[in-house]
């Protein structure tokens, strides 16, 4: 180093972050190695052929005589899946299911938020926090909660019968209407958090000058709140509706055998019938279909954080 | 003026009840003497003491706390710095994709994630003869992922939401980068890092679906034995497991809710010169 380069250096600011841009490769590496690596080998292993061995699938490369490596990718796992009905069915119901929960979270949760954000400012915490608190509990063991509460001899069953509503137990066990119970309960606080983090920032101002303006309460929640809030109300449904199609406890544990969903196919797919490559062109398929929510949802985050 | 409708206050109070009273049950059955889940049979331990004396259950609750403890720890220090890049740092090669892969894994369907992290460790083993075999520290990897994605979120909306002025004058005054992340930014996120470290925690220790599948023979962790005894219908020792991790986290988070109000009040009372503060 010159002698001129070495006295001018102490001028310069250093890059204060630079052990932080060094640190990143950390958290990067690991990032790419375990999170962005695993999705590349379900690509690849989804185009494989099943063989009975361990692992069961057929090299992607074939060295050949020659030497040379040829691609020995085939498209029939993801023919099979998309041929056959009960894929298909599966896919269509998962839809169905996940949509369907989405929007009976919303139906519940919009209240809830509207009225905690609209709560005395002391209590709002507390509030939140008994929405929070459920959701630091396992969630398998609240799913199970709810087998208690619909079995044959469950809970509500025994209610009904007590009161003499009805003669004989209903069958609310290992139904749909299970499903949606199981995951509006599991998911309702995603819904809930983005919604009120939105409804919360509303300015008051607003509100008051539709008020005085002449709006009826019900007029200025229709015009002003329910638009502005409209961001919340994406977020939420994108955080239940992702995890909400690929779910497999749910509909496993609280479904009956036609609440088939993707998740639960595939896990069978995996561990009953040891079929790797079809559960992978499976696990690519749910992605594909996921890649337009999870891209929205990165796109919504991403401008949040540009706006904070 | 009312500050409430009446509709508002009714669906509060549905969705309130909605989201405790199956909780409240378990508790209550894990009390029945009956083995007929529902059939009340009278108050009883017995549950409880079937409970402590199962030593399968009580296997995979030491190897679930030793998995969550250790993703738990390295996920709050990877998530961390990766918070803190998301956070400081307007621009580093690779911001767009890094920031994707923070993003995915709050989305990320389970199935998805466990049979990829899975078939990358079959691969990995085919090529590098590692990992050999899976069990706990396969899962603490997939663990670790997912925490950390959740860390970074917490510890970047936390740094986001703070004022850089006094890193920035502590660098001034000829403080070490190192220095001042320990002495300055590492006391200030403290709240963010002790959420997200019990965030991570419960995370690792509630996981069914990933843990399936990068688990191997012999590593069974407490949610995949319940999984596999609640599978067939309900079973009352898994009440009084229930409850027990009921009151732990409740309690837990009792704590913490009261440690952080106390960090706050004394906080607001400032200004005490540094080092004064009393406990």
């Amino acid at each position: 180093m010159s002698p001129e380069a070495a006295a001018e250096r102490p001028r310069r600011r250093a890059d204060p972050q630079a052990w932080l841009r060094r640190a990143l490769a950390l958290p990067y590496g690991w990032l790419l190695l375990f999170l962005l690596g695993p999705f590349l080998i379900v690509l690849k292993i989804s185009l494989a052929d099943p063989i009975v061995a361990q692992p069961p699938y057929t090299p992607l490369f074939e060295v050949a005589e020659d030497g040379a490596r040829r691609l020995a990718a085939s498209l029939d796992n993801y023919r099979f899946v998309l041929s056959d009905r009960l894929y298909l069915y599966t896919y269509l119901n998962s839809l169905k299911l996940a949509a369907i929960s989405t929007l009976l979270c919303l139906l519940v949760g919009y209240p809830m938020a509207y009225g905690i954000a609209r709560a005395h400012p002391a209590r709002r915490n507390l509030l939140l926090m008994l929405v929070v608190l459920p959701f630091w509990i396992s969630f398998l063991l609240r799913v199970y909660a709810w087998m208690g509460l619909l079995g044959t001899n469950g809970t509500i069953n025994e209610l009904l019968l007590w009161a003499g509503v009805i003669n004989a137990p209903l069958k609310l066990l290992y139904t749909d209407t299970a499903v949606f119970l199981g995951m509006v309960y599991s998911y309702l606080p995603f819904m809930i958090l983005p919604l009120y983090a939105n409804l919360e920032r509303l300015d008051p101002d607003l509100l008051e000058a539709a008020a005085d303006l002449g709006s009826r309460p019900r007029q200025v929640f229709r015009d002003v709140t329910l638009p502005l809030s409209f961001p919340g109300v994406v977020a939420g449904c994108l955080l239940v509706f992702i995890p909400a199609m690929g779910e497999f406890v749910i509909p496993t544990l609280l479904g009956g055998p036609e609440s088939l969903m993707i998740g639960r196919v595939l896990f069978e797919e995996f561990f009953a019938n040891r079929d790797w490559p079809v559960a992978g062109a499976d696990a690519v398929l749910l992605l594909a279909i996921l890649l337009v929510p999870i891209g929205l949802f990165q796109y919504f985050e991403a401008r949040r954080e540009d706006e904070t | 003026m009312k500050r409430h409708g009446t509709f508002v206050l009714s669906m509060m109070a549905f969705g309130f009840a909605f989201l405790y009273v199956p909780i409240a049950l378990v508790v209550l059955y894990s009390f029945n003497g009956s083995s007929l889940s529902t059939v009340w049979g009278g108050f009883s331990l017995r549950w409880y003491g079937e409970l402590f004396r199962n030593e399968e259950i009580l296997r995979a609750v030491l190897l679930s706390l030793r998995i969550a403890a250790l993703s738990a720890s390295v996920a709050t220090a990877l998530g961390t710095l990766a918070g803190m890049a998301m956070a400081r740092l307007p621009r580093f090669r690779g911001r767009t994709l890094f920031t994707a892969m923070i993003l995915t894994p709050l989305v990320m369907p389970e199935v998805l994630t466990g049979l990829s992290l899975l078939l990358l460790f079959v691969s990995l083993h085919d090529l590098f003869g590692w990992p050999g075999a899976r069990g706990g520290s396969t899962i603490a990897i997939a663990h670790i992922t997912f925490s950390t994605a959740y860390v970074a979120v917490i510890v970047r909306s936390r740094l986001t939401g703070m004022d850089p002025s006094l890193e920035e004058a502590a660098m001034d005054l000829g403080a070490r980068p190192l220095r001042v992340f320990l002495d300055i930014t590492v006391p200030l996120i403290a709240p963010a890092l002790l959420t997200g470290w019990l965030l991570a925690f419960t995370l690792s220790l509630d996981d069914l679906v990933i843990a399936s599948f990068v688990s191997g023979p012999g590593s069974t962790t407490l949610p995949m034995l319940i999984f596999s005894k609640v599978r067939l219908g309900v079973t009352p020792e898994i009440n009084a497991l229930a409850t027990v991790i009921i009151v732990i986290v409740a309690t837990g988070i009792a704590i913490a809710a009261r440690t952080m109000r106390r960090r706050e009040a004394r906080h607001a009372e400032r200004p005490a010169p540094l080092g004064t503060g009393t406990g």
